[in-house]
């Protein structure tokens, strides 16, 4: 616990909607909101949930520690330069002034006071925010495993057997646990409005925890350059109610799609723009051969012999 | 014969292309023909391509600088103009293959042949007037490092032309840059362009440490150097450390793409994080490389223009060495998002900010040495107040982004582009203009227009923040990195405005031409006869502008820092010295610009798969270097009495 | 001060081949389904070769010591000793280079192999530098006997090929004693 829970305790509090905080702490984010939010369902500024909102915090946070320093700086830019000018024969001038103690320590000491506490920020808040890290619930988090493609993105639900392209659903108040991979080049996996982003690289898997508090439909893409259709590299991110997010996977079941190794080597070749497509099904233990680069482009000639992926993959 | 180049190279169906490329063919011919007009070939070779005269190779590293910022602001006007059209609907007129190659020479253009050979061309030029030397510890390797950087610059202008270049990414990560994701010419000539560039900054960074730590006048210890030598001083030794990494690092891509290795593909166990990391074990140190250059820019010219020494001297060079050992320790801040972990993530964080602590105190400095001056608001002096303001917000947002949660929404974003133009422009580049106006005179013997030049530093100040002030909310509204193409609303109108202020700097830089021309014109109003034009305070103001070929008749003895400042106070007046004696100099040689020029082609040769012609360049270039081995004719001695009778004319102008 | 400046470029050398270490290590148990390091090397073999590398830093050395002397006669013989030792070093390589392609271990089957393939490969390229350099070197005390010129150039040669040895003394231990141990 100690100080690490304060401050998660500090961050809850004053980010939750309704807290106890004093209203000019309250008006921060709002204001940063209003001004930002815009209507587009992308602003960071404009978090739907707890990552997201934390996150902000800390961005508030540290932007208000560094202009401690940052505004007398520049009111001291102008404040000098103005009473110092050469017309101002009334100031004083020391023309082989050079050098105090005094100023010296103090032009030390600030801003290492500024970043020691800047530090204490960035230490706790690194590992409470860690995106490897469960989100603290009740409910036990829904498993959803990603995998970036040439230009598009692939959403596997293990615990259900389906999948679907370019849209993601998820239940409200329910934390996520996104493990992540790329099939092609790296990419990174970013929904602003929920929170932070984790890269997807081939042959490694990453993970990344989010939770939507509101139900509501939120951009998503890729923040890291891909290549050609790396622009519209996109998909929806839909927050449901429980009642929602089911009928969302039994519309998956109903589809009349399947996501077995041939079509999985369809989807992989390059397209920009690529339609929303659900998968009833999905052949057992896609994500780890993808991971573990099992594939060439023909199929399953690399498995070992011996794989029980191998015999999965002749079943299909 | 050709190996994969073909006809179908050349992009006759790019009409920008085509129209770019008929105007540079036909200005170069233009220019050739006025050479050979004016029978200007002889004087060209002799005065400036074979020069190893450090004054001469620092305005040519300038001119390539100047010629390549005009070629990546392009690039930037065709960025911000094409986002500010391709909302919904429209696509703009830059499809992405072209676009992803515009974003992608615009980044390495700016940082590797505008930014660095603006900072090395103003290392070259003041550094050995500053220690009171007469040249560079090593003429030849000076002039062959301006060539090969040259020939990289060639190189990238190639591709423009023939072919096409890379659309990766300035820094170019793996796999997308590996054969698989990128056969294309484009990433090659990306890989010959900066290996060779970067082998010159190498030599040009082994050449002026040894000159800084061996060729200062008598009396100049270490803590009485100039503050802009110490800022090249360590500048030079972070060039020295993390450049071979970056050798090594394109090296190993660069087999990847020609011998089929697996360093960094996806298959047979390559890993692309390897490179990441080591492009960034460089790349951190390299925008420290940038930026303490012209920190020591900032410190020359505020102590000058505020008529006072230097505030906290001492401290400025314990923070310049401070930031030159920290910046080895904080590569990861730029992949955060990968996933190393609450540790890892604030330890690199908070090495991160620890550097702002030495930059916060050299912010200081400058402010308590304008602090009781005579602040004298020249064109240089408008740069450094620019820049003391940009420079600290642009500070600012970089410690948020050194914070992880913080950087995990904010990371690849408009944001984060924001940042680093912030400190780019607002730091190195109005660095560069300061260092440029500033010691201009000193190079051509007359100033720089004034009215012009504080135009262009208010339009160049108001073009920025419209254009970087938008991005900062772009950013936080969830706009990422090199889009070509978006749908959102929102956006739109910030873009807009961000192109406006792209067009405003636009017009700065138009302003900036207009000035060089008008100076030129105007040069017999705005000489500048005594050699010292603002009051200077350290050594290269103590001899004539411009500098004679062997900048001191004789070796000034160093007595304090500020060492000008001190010969004036005891009254120094510009005389014949007594003393005289033969003066020893280098000679001129031609191999540098031969290798450079051998080079171009072999860089062009391996891009196009031409072995034997690449093969029989690499033969030449090791000929070359083993026939000017044989040269032992390198140097020579000015005679006294042609000492004597520069020295005479010079003070005969001065009176 | 010729010798200070090679000296600052040797040590960015260095940094060229701790990057190509870094890499090597970081890659080494990528071997995508080839045979361990300790059935590809033959260690005695490679003995040998670091033997020879050894010894011509020696009478690279001994050259040196002529030179000191001002015996222009002594340092051609040793520099002509340490040339044919290097030539051995360099034809061991390339003979260990050429088996290990010829039964399927080339520099693009694997991200190990091709960091192996490229540290070693680094070296060897800049010892093969380092003999032709020492033949023009060779020609030039020749012609011009010992003077300022050659004894600058000896010594940054000097320089040079200790700088090799100590390096592949790095390679012998990372690589092939690391890698024969398993």
């Amino acid at each position: 616990m100690g100080m690490s829970g304060i401050f998660t305790k500090l961050i809850k509090q004053t980010s939750s909607i309704g807290a106890s905080a004093p209203r000019s702490w309250r008006l921060l984010p709002l204001a940063a909101t209003l001004f930002l939010a815009g209507c587009d369902g992308m602003s960071v500024m404009n978090p739907a949930g707890q990552i997201g909102v934390e996150e902000r915090w800390i961005i508030l946070i540290a932007t208000c520690l560094m202009l401690i320093v940052v505004v007398p700086v520049i009111g001291m830019v102008f404040f000098f330069a103005w009473k110092y000018r050469e017309t101002n024969t009334e100031a004083p001038y020391a023309p082989e002034w050079s050098h105090s103690n005094r100023i010296e320590a103090v032009i030390w000491l600030v801003p290492c006071l500024i970043i020691a506490a800047l530090a204490v920020v960035t230490w706790i808040s690194s590992h409470e925010l860690d995106p490897y890290k469960p989100i603290a619930s009740d409910q036990p988090p829904l498993q959803v495993d990603v995998v970036s493609l040439d230009w598009k993105w692939l959403f596997i639900y293990p615990d259900f057997g389906v999948a679907s392209v370019n849209e993601l659903a998820i239940p409200e108040n329910v934390p996520v646990k996104f493990h992540l991979t790329s099939g092609s080049v790296m990419n990174s996996f970013f929904i602003p409005r929920l929170g932070g982003q984790i890269y997807t690289m081939a042959g490694m898997e990453t993970q990344l925890s989010l939770v939507a508090n509101e139900t509501g439909t939120f951009g998503g893409i890729s923040a890291n350059y891909s290549g050609n259709g790396f622009s519209h590299m996109n998909f929806k991110a839909h927050s449901l109610t429980r009642q929602g997010f089911e009928a969302w996977i039994e519309k998956a079941k109903s589809s009349s799609n399947a996501l077995n190794l041939t079509a999985y080597a369809e989807l992989a070749k390059p397209s920009e723009d690529h339609a929303v497509v659900y998968y009833a099904s999905v052949a057992p233990n896609l994500f780890d051969s993808i991971l573990h680069k099992l594939f060439v482009s023909d199929g399953y000639a690399c498995l070992p012999p011996d794989s029980s992926l191998r015999t999965a993959a002749k079943e299909q | 014969m050709f190996g994969k180049l073909t006809l179908d190279a050349i992009p006759l169906h790019e009409p920008i292309l085509v129209v770019t490329g008929s105007v540079v063919v036909l200005g170069g011919l233009a220019l050739l023909a006025a050479i050979s007009y004016f029978g200007k070939w002889r004087y060209l070779w002799d005065e400036w391509l074979t020069s190893v005269d450090h004054k001469r190779i620092g305005v040519m590293y300038i001119i390539l600088a100047v010629i390549m910022l005009l070629r990546g602001f392009a690039d930037a006007i065709m960025m911000r103009s094409q986002l500010a059209l391709s909302y919904g609907d429209s696509t703009g007129y830059l499809p992405p293959e072209h676009y992803d190659q515009v974003f992608t020479a615009h980044g390495v253009i700016m940082i590797f042949f505008m930014a660095m050979p603006f900072i090395v061309g103003l290392m070259n030029f003041v550094v050995p007037l500053q220690i009171g030397a007469r040249d560079v510890a090593f003429p030849y390797l000076n002039s062959l490092s301006f060539w090969l950087t040259a020939a990289g610059a060639v190189l990238i202008n190639i591709s423009l032309f023939i072919g096409m270049f890379a659309r990766v990414g300035w820094l170019a990560y793996p796999p997308l840059s590996g054969l698989e994701f990128s056969p294309d010419v484009g990433m090659d000539y990306y890989l010959w362009a900066l290996n060779i560039a970067g082998l010159g900054t190498l030599l040009a960074g082994v050449n002026f440490i040894v000159t800084i730590l061996k060729m200062r006048a008598p009396g100049m210890e270490l803590m009485r150097m100039p503050i802009f030598t110490w800022a090249s001083l360590c500048t030079n030794i972070l060039i020295v450390i993390s450049f071979p990494v970056l050798t090594a690092t394109l090296g190993m891509l660069t087999l990847d793409r020609y011998l089929d290795m697996h360093f960094f593909t996806n298959e047979a166990g390559g890993n692309a994080m390897l490179y990441v990391n080591l492009i960034w074990t460089w790349g951190h140190p390299e925008v420290y490389i940038l930026i303490l250059p012209v920190f020591g820019v900032f410190s020359e010219v505020i102590a000058t223009f505020s008529g006072k020494p230097l505030f906290g001297y001492k401290s400025m060079v314990y923070a310049t060495a401070a930031i030159t050992v920290m910046s080895f320790l904080v590569w990861v801040h730029h992949f955060f998002t990968m996933g190393a972990g609450g540790d890892v993530n604030a330890f690199f964080g908070i090495t991160t900010m620890l550097i702002s602590i030495p930059t916060g105190v050299k912010l200081f400095n400058w402010l308590f040495t304008m602090y009781r001056g005579r602040i004298r608001f020249e064109t240089p002096m408008l740069w450094s107040l620019a820049f003391m303001v940009t420079f600290t917000i642009g500070g600012m947002t970089g410690v948020l982004l050194a914070v992880p949660p913080a950087d995990f929404v904010l990371h690849n974003s408009l944001f984060l582009v924001a940042h680093f133009h912030n400190v780019i422009i607002g730091g190195v580049l109005f660095g560069c203009f300061a260092g440029y106006t500033y010691w201009f005179p000193k190079v051509f013997g007359f100033k720089l227009d004034e009215t012009l030049g504080r135009w262009s530093v208010v339009l160049w100040v108001t073009g920025f923040t419209l254009a970087f002030a938008p991005l900062y909310v772009l950013g936080l509204m969830g706009m990422t990195r090199r889009l070509s193409h978006y749908d959102v609303a929102a956006w739109h109108p910030w873009l807009i405005a961000a192109a406006c202020g792209a067009a405003i700097i636009a017009v700065g830089i138009a302003v900036q031409i207009a000035q060089l021309y008008v100076s030129i014109r105007k040069r017999a109003v705005l000489a500048d006869v005594t050699g010292d034009p603002w009051n200077g305070r350290t050594l290269e103001w103590a001899t004539a502008s411009p500098p004679p070929f062997y900048n001191f008749a004789v070796t000034p003895v160093v007595e304090g820092r500020d060492e000008f400042w001190i010969m004036k106070r005891k009254g120094w007046t510009r005389k014949l010295e007594d003393g005289l004696q033969p003066i020893h100099m280098p000679r001129n040689t031609g191999t540098g610009v031969i290798i450079g020029a051998l080079s171009v082609v072999f860089g062009f040769a391996m891009v196009w798969h031409i072995w034997w012609l690449a093969i029989f360049m690499a033969v030449a270039m090791v000929a070359a270097s083993i026939i000017h081995s044989y040269d032992t004719n390198r140097d020579y001695f000015v005679p006294t009495d042609e000492v004597e009778r520069i020295e005479g004319e010079q003070i005969a102008q001065a009176a | 001060m010729t010798v200070l400046g090679f000296w600052i470029y040797l040590m960015s050398d260095c940094i060229v081949f701790a990057s190509l270490f870094a890499a090597y290590v970081t890659l080494s148990g990528s071997m995508s389904g080839n045979p361990g390091n300790a059935e590809m090397f033959d260690l005695p073999y490679v003995a040998m070769e670091t033997g020879c590398l050894l010894v011509s830093s020696f009478t690279y050395g001994l050259a040196i010591l002529a030179m000191q002397k001002g015996r222009s006669d002594l340092v051609m013989r040793w520099l002509g000793v340490t040339f044919l030792l290097g030539l051995t070093f360099i034809a061991m390589e390339v003979n260990e280079f050429h088996h290990m392609i010829a039964e399927g271990m080339g520099p693009g089957e694997n991200a190990f192999l091709s960091s192996f393939f490229t540290l070693v490969g680094t070296h060897g390229a800049h010892v093969t530098a380092g003999l032709i350099w020492m033949i023009v070197l060779m020609a030039q005390v020749t012609q011009w006997g010992l003077n300022e010129v050659t004894r600058t150039r000896l010594m940054c040669l000097s320089l040079f090929w200790h700088f090799l040895d100590i390096i592949w003394i790095g390679v012998f231990t990372v690589v092939y004693l690391r890698g024969a141990m398993g």
